[in-house]
C-alpha cells in the first residue's frame, strides 16, 4: 500500500510539472557564436573564429545564433510579404512559401475558380495587363493568382483552370493554401471576402503589385478599371537595373 | 483512508496548476442565429465551441511576448503591426505605469492576436461565434429583442476609457462569459469578411465593382444599432492596426474541424 501511495504521488507530481513545461522546450535556443564581415563582402558567410575579412580586411563582428537570424531577415524590409511563413501549393503541386518568389516582381490577385461573376473579369484584367508587358520583362515577373477557396480549388483544379484560361506558361503562378494562410494573406492585401454558399464568395476585386523585396507598390481596385497605372508600375519595377 | 486524502490533495493541486497555465474556458452550445449582416439564407449555424471567459490580459500577453521574442515591440515587422503596437509599454517587456496586469491587452494587431491563440492551441473566434455569445444578457441566450440589452451596450459605447478597467468588471452573461460588452472591442478571425467600405450611408455593400456578389450581403436586423457599430468598426479595420480600445479572446473548436 505504501509503495502504491508513493508511486501515485510521484506520478502526479511529474504530471503537474509536464502540463506547464510543454511549451518551454521549443524556446530553448543554443547560443552559438560566429563572426561575420560588417561589409558583407561574401554576403552571408560567417566564420567560426575572430579575425579579419578575407576580402576587405575589416575586423569581423561577433554574432550569436539569434542575431544572425535577425540579420538574414533584415535583408528584406519590415513591410515585405516574405515574412509570411504560411505554406502554399502551386498548381504543379509543389509546396512553397511566399519568400520562394523573392527576386521577381509580383502581380497578385485573389480569386476562386467556381466564381461566375467577378473573377472571370478579374482574370481577364490580369491577362490584359500581361499582354501589354514586353516579352523581355516577363522573365522577372510573376502573375500570382491565390485561391480564396482552399476546399474546392485543389492544385489539380487550379491546373485545369490554368489550361482552360490559357494561363499555363511559367509567368502564371497559382497558389492553393490553408484556410488560415489564405485569411492572413488576404489581410496583408487588405482584401475582404466572405463565403456566401459552399461555392460562392463575396470578395474585393484588388490587383496588387509587389517589388522584388515583397513590398507593396501599387494596388488597383475594381473591375475593368483603367490599368494604365498598374502597367506603368510593373514596367518600372521590371526594367530597373 | 489516508492515501485517499493525499490523492485528493494531489489531484486538486494538479488542477489548480493546469488552470493557471491557460485561461479559463467555457462550453458554448451551438445553435442557429440570424446575424446582422448575413448570407442570403439569413440563418447561420454555429457549432459547439469553447470560449475564454475573459479577454486576454496584459499579464498573459506579457508572458506570451517573453516566450515569443518576435512579437516584442522592437522586433515586430511593420507588415504585422502599425506604430501603435504596445505603444504604452515602458519597454519590450514592461507594462506602462498606468496599466494594470489584469486589464485587457489592447494596442495589438490581428496578426499577433491570431498567433497568440495559435500558440495556446486555440484560435480567434469567427464573427458569427463572437456575436452568438455576445447576444446573451444575464439570463437569456438571445436578448437582442430587449430594449434594455441595446441600451446597456450603447451606454458603454458612451463611457470613456473602459479599456483601463480590469477583466471581470462587467456582467457575467448567460454562458458565464464576462466582458463581451463594456470593456474593449475584440478582434475576430474573419473581421475582413465585413464588406462595407467608405462612407457607409452612401456606398454600403453595393459597390459591385469593388466587391463581387456584394448585393447578397445586407443588414437584416435594423434594430440592433450596437451591432451596426461593431460591424462598422470591423469593416474599417486593417489587420495591422493596433487600436487602443481593441483587445481579443480565443476559442477552441470541439470537433477538431480545423
Amino acid at each position: 500500500m505504501k509503495k502504491l501511495k508513493s508511486v501515485l504521488i510521484v506520478l502526479l507530481f511529474v504530471m503537474s510539472l509536464v502540463t506547464c513545461k510543454k511549451k518551454k522546450a521549443t524556446s530553448a535556443s543554443n547560443n552559438l557564436t560566429s563572426f561575420y564581415c560588417p561589409m558583407k563582402c561574401e554576403t552571408d558567410k560567417t566564420y567560426k573564429e575572430s579575425g579579419s575579412c578575407r576580402v576587405c580586411k575589416m575586423d569581423l563582428i561577433v554574432t550569436t545564433q539569434e542575431n544572425s537570424k535577425v540579420l538574414k531577415a533584415s535583408q528584406i524590409s519590415d513591410e515585405s510579404i516574405f515574412h509570411l511563413t504560411s505554406l502554399w501549393n502551386t498548381k504543379e503541386d509543389k509546396a512553397i512559401q511566399l519568400k520562394d518568389l523573392k527576386g521577381k516582381t509580383l502581380v497578385m490577385v485573389m480569386i476562386y475558380t467556381t466564381c461566375k461573376a467577378a473573377c472571370p473579369r478579374l482574370v481577364a484584367d490580369m491577362r490584359n495587363i500581361e499582354v501589354q508587358i514586353p516579352k523581355s520583362n516577363l522573365e522577372n515577373l510573376r502573375f500570382v493568382l491565390v485561391s480564396i477557396d482552399p476546399t474546392n480549388d485543389t492544385p489539380k483544379r487550379l491546373r485545369e483552370f490554368a489550361i482552360e484560361n490559357k494561363m499555363d506558361e511559367k509567368q502564371w503562378v497559382f497558389l492553393h493554401g490553408t484556410e488560415s494562410g489564405v485569411r492572413e494573406f488576404a489581410n496583408v492585401l487588405a482584401v475582404k471576402y466572405k463565403q456566401i454558399s459552399p461555392l460562392d464568395f463575396s470578395h474585393s476585386n484588388i490587383i496588387s503589385v509587389f517589388n522584388k523585396g515583397g513590398e507593396l507598390i501599387h494596388q488597383q481596385e475594381g473591375l475593368g478599371v483603367n490599368n494604365k497605372e498598374t502597367i506603368q508600375a510593373i514596367l518600372e519595377l521590371t526594367t530597373e537595373n | 483512508m489516508k492515501p485517499i486524502n493525499r490523492l485528493i490533495i494531489c489531484i486538486t493541486l494538479l488542477f489548480s496548476l493546469t488552470a493557471n497555465c491557460q485561461s479559463k474556458m467555457v462550453l458554448i452550445k451551438g445553435g442557429t442565429y440570424t446575424p446582422l449582416y448575413g448570407r442570403d439564407s439569413l440563418k447561420v449555424n454555429v457549432s459547439d465551441f469553447k470560449i475564454d471567459v475573459y479577454p486576454v490580459t496584459n499579464k498573459l500577453f506579457l508572458e506570451f511576448v517573453k516566450k515569443n521574442p518576435k512579437w516584442k515591440r522592437s522586433n515586430i515587422k511593420k507588415l504585422f503591426a502599425d506604430e501603435n503596437y504596445l505603444i504604452n509599454w515602458k519597454s519590450d517587456l514592461e507594462l506602462g505605469d498606468m496599466q494594470s496586469l489584469n486589464a485587457p491587452i489592447t494596442n495589438i494587431s490581428w496578426f499577433v492576436a491570431k498567433d497568440y491563440c495559435d500558440f495556446q492551441g486555440k484560435r480567434l473566434p469567427t464573427i458569427d461565434e463572437w456575436e452568438y455569445v455576445a447576444m446573451a444578457n444575464k439570463n437569456l441566450p438571445d436578448a437582442r429583442q430587449l430594449k434594455t440589452y441595446n441600451e446597456q451596450i450603447l451606454s458603454w459605447y458612451e463611457k470613456p476609457k473602459t479599456f483601463k478597467n480590469d477583466i471581470g468588471s462587467t456582467f457575467k452573461n448567460y454562458w458565464n462569459v464576462y466582458d463581451l460588452h463594456g470593456l474593449v472591442w475584440e478582434w475576430t478571425l474573419d473581421f475582413n469578411s465585413v464588406l462595407i467600405s467608405g462612407e457607409s450611408r452612401k456606398d454600403v455593400d453595393n459597390d459591385s465593382s469593388l466587391f463581387c456578389g456584394s448585393a447578397a450581403i445586407g443588414a437584416t436586423d435594423l434594430m440592433n444599432y450596437a451591432a451596426f457599430m461593431r460591424y462598422a468598426l470591423r469593416g474599417s479595420l486593417k489587420a495591422k492596426y493596433a487600436v487602443k480600445t481593441l483587445g481579443f479572446r480565443c476559442v477552441k473548436s470541439i470537433n477538431n474541424s480545423q
